[in-house]
């Protein structure tokens, strides 16, 4: 999922300051899970704009919504009716919510409530990891399923630096070492030999190659 | 031919030395390090912005000795640039005459005092070291774009035998010795017992035979700095028992202790089968080196063409 934090409440109070009716957008999918843009932190966020409004004495309309998701046109297409009793909508969608709201309400200002983060992993209560880039080419078969691009702070593709000592990684030892975890799984899957070849350098242009990347399916469009 | 692969390949012990750019456009302060170790040494590295700490560029520094009549190491991290720019390097060093390239992948970016840029790592060493022979030997660039005039450098590479995990160390110098790399320069050297094994295990691998491996030192000026290295600097493996000795004499014969067992360490590394020459680190103390070689027996340096 794509993982988000919400931005500081002064930073947001700035941002939203010239509008007086405001309407704040939750999205129920990735940003819920990560516990920054759900319903319930929209809630909350709306509460404590209204609050902070009315004891510096400023009149202003906050109200709040949840969409299922606002990277999806036709969810997004469902605020037709009241878009225009706002004058901005403060966003708690990823990067790409916000984009997807302001492609179809143009006239509007839409405004980013949260930093979009990274692709990344539930892995315990209140703790996300980063795991993923979004190369366009996976190559975790290779990696034992641990990807050095996302998880190796050199995106190394042929084994550890120098600086990999117990396990950890030199850059901070709080951060497991990729490569150890790697050579780990594959030695437990006996398929170390997948190590000993030199992997080319990477294609990027599958990642940034010539404007936003589009996936185009004729099979999906109707 | 280039004096550090004539020397390495008269099969004599060979010795390089670093020298750290300035963090200023001043050319003296790196002329008048590497004139510390005029032929005292058979080529002299040049750091690449090490620690992520921004410096005069080795590309300059290394064209500056050149010009006076010195050997340089142009070392070249991946950390800041792309491919389009470290091939345009590797020919424009050519062209300056620098014969001898370390491809290295460079401290990491949030060490230095730049910590929020941005950590490049297109290639990384392995491939470098790849592109370089690439480059050189089959004359192309990567895509297959031909080189009007190849650049003729002997390619080196780093290891860490001290790293983990150290099974994979091997592999990894494998790995680099398949891409291309002529030399070898190691981490530093204190735990000799564990170069040793290392050494074995390149040597049960028969890379040895493919590649020219020089064994890294760094003098201790203090105990203080030992466990500084210790506990503070990525990637480097001293045993307790190196900063008992050291501890165990005042601090004022200190410097003198670490010079001391910094020539015992290389005296060790020249009975090591495989171990082609010693690397010497002597960070901000060139004027060691000198000392440093006389002492080691590994003076002095033969001369070019001989």
């Amino acid at each position: 999922m794509i993982t988000a934090t919400q931005k500081p409440i002064d930073e947001i109070k700035e941002t939203i300051s010239p509008y007086k009716r405001v309407l704040v957008l939750g999205c129920a999918s990735c940003v819920a899970e990560c516990a920054a843009g759900g319903e319930k932190e929209t809630g909350i966020l709306a509460s404590t704009l209204r609050m902070a409004a009315k004891m510096e004495g400023k009149e202003v309309t906050i109200r709040e919504k949840t969409l299922d998701r606002q990277c999806v046109k036709d969810f997004v297409v469902q605020m037709d009716d009241i878009i225009d009793e706002y004058d901005a909508v403060l966003s708690l969608g990823c990067g790409a919510g916000v984009q997807a709201v302001a492609e179809i309400f143009p006239e509007l200002p839409i405004i980013p409530a949260l930093n979009t983060e990274f692709l990344g992993e539930t892995r315990d209560q209140g703790f996300w990891v980063e795991s993923c880039v979004g190369c366009g080419d996976c190559m975790l078969y290779y990696f034992g399923g641990i990807c050095p691009l996302a998880r190796c702070s050199k995106q190394l593709l042929n084994g550890p630096c120098g600086g990999s000592k117990d396990g950890r990684c030199e850059v901070d030892p709080e951060v497991p070492c990729a490569w150890q975890l790697i050579i780990e799984r594959l030695e437990r899957f006996n398929a170390m030999d997948r190590l000993e070849k030199i992997f080319p350098p990477k294609d990027w242009s599958k990642k940034q190659g010539q404007g936003p990347r589009k996936i185009i399916r004729e099979d999906q469009q109707r | 031919m280039r004096r550090l692969e004539e020397v390495l390949k008269s099969g004599k012990f060979a010795v390089t030395a670093e020298c750290g750019p300035p963090k200023g456009a001043d050319p003296e302060a790196i002329l008048k390090k590497a004139e510390l170790l005029k032929d005292k040494v058979d080529a002299i590295n040049v750091t690449d912005n090490q620690t992520a700490i921004v410096r005069m560029s080795s590309m300059a520094a290394c064209a500056l000795l050149k010009q006076n009549g010195f050997d340089p190491v142009l070392q070249m991290v991946v950390r800041d640039r792309n491919r389009i720019a470290l091939q345009s390097d590797v020919l424009g060093a050519a062209a300056l005459g620098i014969e001898n390239i370390l491809c290295l992948s460079g401290d990491h970016q949030s060490f230095g005092n730049q910590p929020q840029a941005v950590g490049v790592f297109d290639l990384d060493s392995i491939q470098f070291v790849q592109v370089v022979r690439e480059m050189r030997d089959n004359e192309v660039i990567l895509g297959g774009d031909a080189l009007s005039k190849p650049p003729k450098v002997f390619i080196g590479a780093a290891a860490n035998p001290f790293g983990d995990p150290l099974g994979f160390r091997v592999v990894r110098l494998a790995k680099k010795v398949a891409a291309g790399a002529d030399f070898i320069q190691t981490q530093c050297i204190y735990n000799l017992e564990r170069f040793k094994k290392w050494m074995e295990m390149a040597r049960e691998r028969n890379l040895t035979e493919k590649v020219y491996i020089l064994g890294g030192v760094t003098p201790l000026k203090s105990a203080k700095m030992a466990k500084y290295m210790k506990y503070k600097v990525a990637g480097m493996d001293i045993p307790d028992a190196v900063l008992a000795r050291l501890e165990g004499v005042p601090s004022k014969k200190q410097a003198e202790e670490g010079i001391k067992m910094c020539v015992e360490t290389i005296q060790g590394l020249k009975e090591i089968p495989g171990v082609s020459g010693v690397h010497i680190m002597a960070i901000e103390w060139e004027a060691k080196v000198a000392e440093i070689v006389e002492r080691a027996g590994l003076g002095p340096r033969p001369t070019k063409g001989k």
